[in-house]
């Protein structure tokens, strides 16, 4: 029974760290069409932020708290250059943003190799993330990693704030109307240019948040983001365009796949199982199947 | 007018469609339309709009998931995926005309006429025109154009191109959406009497919002409204329904009654 | 019809002039050493040419050609292992890791040569048509297409690299003694080799090329430009780009296979998503539609990765992601489209029309 427990709470926090990761990308990707290679590095830039931070501020807690919301500018920053230099050039060829940004994301590995060196650099965990909390104590007992706590919390957290921010805000409403019929709400006045802008500043700061998360969890280093930004983007795929409720439900879906199969498996044969299952799946549901309702077919 | 239309060895056949629904997210586009159209006919499809009359072609061209029955020459579409209806002899077109722009007029032509062959042949390069495709080039007048990107043609040639790849296709149904929206006077005109050439040995079904073109070419009408069928018939029993005036009323037959 | 003709001409004048400079030129003026470079960049543009066909003409963004490169190049390196170690006997670093006394079921098929030469090609193809089925049959395409295929590409690394005692894990497979019998310590025997990927190269150039021109080529570009057109002209679109994803799937095989002799290893950093997207950089910066530009492409950037990253590694990466960002964002058709500019320029200029060239 605790075992069954065990992989479970595992996959839901395996779950948590994918939908960090894949937030900001359901937003970029999902809503706006744009595949961002760079993402991961976005990631990266808010991981090397608790790193930075760690150094003029010494308590490792307060130093984490203030990582929060510098990390979001910083990697929002990032993003914003990036869409303002090169992804509204691209807007009308997808596969070319995709090629584009990896080419950008080469670029900011190579600076983070220069500025931080090539090998992995560490942060000092705070004192109330280091314990764990015991859920069924005697001989077999449950705990929970505070870390992972805090990252369950984290992505819940953002999860609602975006939903909040798009449901409830003037610029939420843009951001759906820029989405839905991008010709019409530039016709109602809507500076779309702007709006996806902004759009792009909230996606790539969530890789900011993302980023200080997975100090908690991993080493940190130049190509931490390489690492995770294909799972991120599966998870969007899977979750289906636009849908943010359907990359939560992806993410924890994947999260659970992949714990219950590495304890019946290997990591490594888990991992190609989940891929094997994400095929499947798209041959039940196939995502990107765009439905023809239309008149014409350009 | 040239009198070659291209080759037709099969004979004309009609479409016949049963108790017809399309319904997306609850809401019925297409609800439970009976239609028979006799082989060799040249109908026209009107109605205001959101009667259903896209939906329609959709439906029989299996682009649309629908139920009840859809048969061309005895034979059920309703089922079969898109490609092979095609092959039962079934072509249409769409309201923004949709050629392969970076190929030319030639090439265009030459893969509608391609999908019979057999895959060996794919592998060969064409050599010189084959005849269908320079009959139906000179059928839509593009024979001067053959070599130029069908992404550079006119708005009406695009069309007439488009209407050129059914014809090498060897289609025995043409399902047409509006063929003259957006055309001038003259290519009007020209495009009528390009579907009566066409309609020789050949059903058409035409969607169109252009009364006055209507009223030259047609053989038979249907008016469609809210998903059924409202009238049916010549065009001047068409008109002269007084449900299908109703329907108008302030509109194009309205105007000139 | 005239352009047309000596766009031909200069196309074959093209490949009569590389003939003799991959077959007499490099070899005579070319140290062992060079020359094993060069093999192993003509190897990268075997890959570059599936590229050329798949992503360039049928607009599949195959961004996990690795995987294929892997297979056929896991499928010689097994079998040429296992030639080197004998009947009956293990190769050496199974010994080594000392984990299996027995020869695991998959590699006993390869102790034969026909079947090891027939897998590199096979296998590779017949993965691809199976994914190419299930992906092409639901539509899933763009940048579905690309993320799934790279995805994979990634499992396959990690896969081998979980399953050391038969793989070989991280270090792959090393050390080989024997090419169906030619000893590779031999420098004679390894020119051989060159003149075996050089030789392919060239023959599955002109098979593309080829293709280009067939009606099968033109209805690839169709399906790249509208899937759904095509489908009510009465093909299926599916199995057209099922066509192209295999062939190249079956051409990165065989370069994978190749690259195995010449260079003497075959490893998971050789077959995950770096090296995966590295092999369409090349053909994106020659000219992904053009089969000559994706081949100069190839060997142009692997070269200019050897050469300068020796030299200025950090410089080099900056380099190389700034020259792929201008030409993928700027110059879409790749620097062959220069070629093309100029000479369409020269041909407008006399008041020609020329034929339609399908470059993206």
């Amino acid at each position: 029974m605790t075992v069954i427990l065990t992989q479970a709470f595992t996959g839901v926090s395996i779950g948590a760290v994918l939908l960090l990761i894949a937030l900001g990308l359901s937003l970029t990707f999902g809503q706006m069409g744009v595949i961002n290679m760079a993402h991961g590095e976005f990631i990266m830039a808010g991981a090397y932020t608790v790193y930075m931070l760690q150094g003029p501020i010494h308590s490792a807690g307060f130093s984490l708290l203030v990582a929060l919301p510098v990390a979001f500018a910083v990697a929002g920053a990032m993003g914003v250059l990036l869409e303002w230099l090169l992804i509204r050039r691209l807007y009308t060829r997808p596969l070319d943003t995709l090629l584009v940004t990896w080419g950008v994301s080469l670029m900011l590995q190579q600076l983070a190799r220069d500025l931080f060196g090539a090998p992995n650099v560490h942060t000092e965990a705070p004192d109330w993330l280091s314990g764990r909390v015991t859920l069924i104590g005697g001989d077999d007992p449950l705990t929970l990693a505070h870390a992972r706590l805090f990252i369950l919390g984290l992505a819940l957290a953002a999860v609602v704030a975006l939903t909040l921010t798009l449901r409830l805000t003037p610029l939420g409403r843009r951001i759906r109307a820029v989405v839905q019929h991008r010709d019409l709400a530039e016709a109602s006045g809507i500076p779309t240019a702007r709006v996806d802008r902004v759009t792009f500043l909230i996606g790539s700061g969530l890789a900011g948040l993302a980023g200080v998360a997975l100090t908690l969890v991993g080493p940190i280093g130049p190509t931490m983001g390489t690492n995770v930004i294909i799972d991120a983007f599966l998870v969007v795929v899977v979750g289906g365009i636009g849908q943010l409720k359907g990359a939560v439900i992806a993410a924890f879906a994947l999260g659970v796949l992949q714990s219950v199969l590495e304890y019946s498996t290997t990591v490594s044969v888990a991992r190609v199982v989940v891929l094997v299952a994400i095929v499947a799946f798209l041959q039940w549901r196939p995502q990107g199947i765009h439905t023809v309702r239309t008149r014409s077919l350009a | 007018m040239t009198p070659v239309t291209g080759r037709t060895e099969q004979p004309l056949a009609g479409l016949e469609i049963e108790d017809l629904r399309v319904t997306f997210d609850g809401f019925a586009a297409v609800d439970g339309v009976g239609l028979r159209v006799g082989p060799g006919d040249l109908r026209f499809l009107i109605g205001p709009n959101g009667a259903g009359k896209t939906t329609l072609v959709d439906a029989v061209s299996g682009l649309a998931p629908a139920t009840g029955s859809v048969r061309f020459g005895g034979r059920e579409l309703l089922g079969r995926p898109v490609h092979r209806i095609v092959r039962l002899g079934i072509g249409r077109t769409f309201q923004t005309a949709t050629v392969f722009e970076n190929l030319s007029v030639l090439q265009n032509l030459d893969i509608a006429a391609g999908s019979r062959r057999r895959p060996h042949t794919l592998l060969r390069q064409r050599r010189g025109v084959p005849e269908e495709v320079e009959q139906a080039l000179e059928t839509i007048k593009l024979t001067a154009h053959r070599d130029r990107a069908a992404g550079s043609l006119a708005h009406g040639q695009k069309q007439w191109l488009e209407i050129g790849m059914l014809l090498v296709q060897n289609v025995r149904l043409l399902l047409l959406d509006e063929p003259v929206a957006g055309m001038s006077h003259e290519e009007r005109e020209a495009t009528g009497q390009l579907l009566r050439t066409v309609g020789e040995d050949r059903t058409v079904v035409v969607i169109e919002h252009d009364m006055d073109f209507m009223r030259s070419f047609a053989t038979s009408v249907t008016v469609l409204h809210a998903g059924r069928v409202l009238s049916e018939g010549t065009v001047a029993e068409v008109r002269a329904d007084p449900r299908v005036q109703e329907v108008y009323l302030g509109h194009a037959v309205g105007e000139e009654a | 019809m005239t352009a047309y003709l000596l766009k031909r001409r200069t196309t074959l004048a093209g490949y009569a002039l590389a003939a003799p400079l991959l077959f007499a030129v490099a070899p005579a003026a070319m140290s062992d050493f060079r020359l094993e470079q060069l093999a192993r960049y003509l190897c990268f543009a075997i890959v570059a040419v599936g590229i050329s066909l798949a992503w360039g003409r049928g607009g599949m963004l195959v961004l996990g050609q690795g995987l294929f490169f892997g297979l056929g190049g896991y499928a010689m390196a097994m079998h040429m292992k296992l030639a080197d170690a004998g009947a009956g006997n293990l190769p050496d670093f199974m010994l080594l890791y000392g984990s299996t006394d027995e020869l695991p079921w998959w590699w006993e098929p390869f102790r034969s040569p026909a079947v090891a030469l027939a897998a590199v090609v096979l296998l590779p193809m017949a993965l691809a048509a199976a994914i190419g089925y299930a992906v092409f049959r639901r539509r899933v395409r763009g940048a579905y297409f690309a993320i799934l295929s790279q995805a994979l590409a990634a499992a396959f690394a990690i896969l081998l690299i979980g399953q050391q005692a038969t793989t070989g894990g991280t270090n792959g497979l090393t050390n080989f003694g024997g090419f169906f019998g030619f000893s590779l310590h031999d420098p004679v025997n390894r020119r051989m080799v060159y003149f075996i990927i050089a030789g392919t190269l060239l023959a599955l150039m002109l098979l593309t090329r080829q293709l280009f021109l067939s009606r099968y080529g033109e209805l690839l570009v169709a399906v790249r430009d509208s899937e759904e057109r095509v489908r009510f002209l009465g093909y299926d679109p599916a199995l057209v780009k099922l066509g192209a994803y295999t062939l190249s799937a079956g051409m990165a095989g065989l370069a994978g296979a190749l690259f195995v002799p010449a260079v003497g290893i075959i490893s998971p950093a050789l077959v995950g998503i770096v090296p995966s997207i590295q092999f369409v950089i090349g053909a994106a910066i020659g000219g992904r539609a053009s089969v000559a530009g994706a081949v100069l492409g190839a060997v142009a950037v692997a070269w200019a990765q050897t050469t300068l990253s020796e030299e200025f590694p950090a410089g080099w990466t900056y380099f190389q992601g700034g020259l792929f960002v201008v030409v993928v964002a700027f110059l879409p058709g790749g620097l062959a489209s220069l070629w093309h500019l100029a000479t369409r320029r020269r041909r407008s200029r006399a008041g020609e029309t020329g034929r339609v060239v399908a470059a993206a």
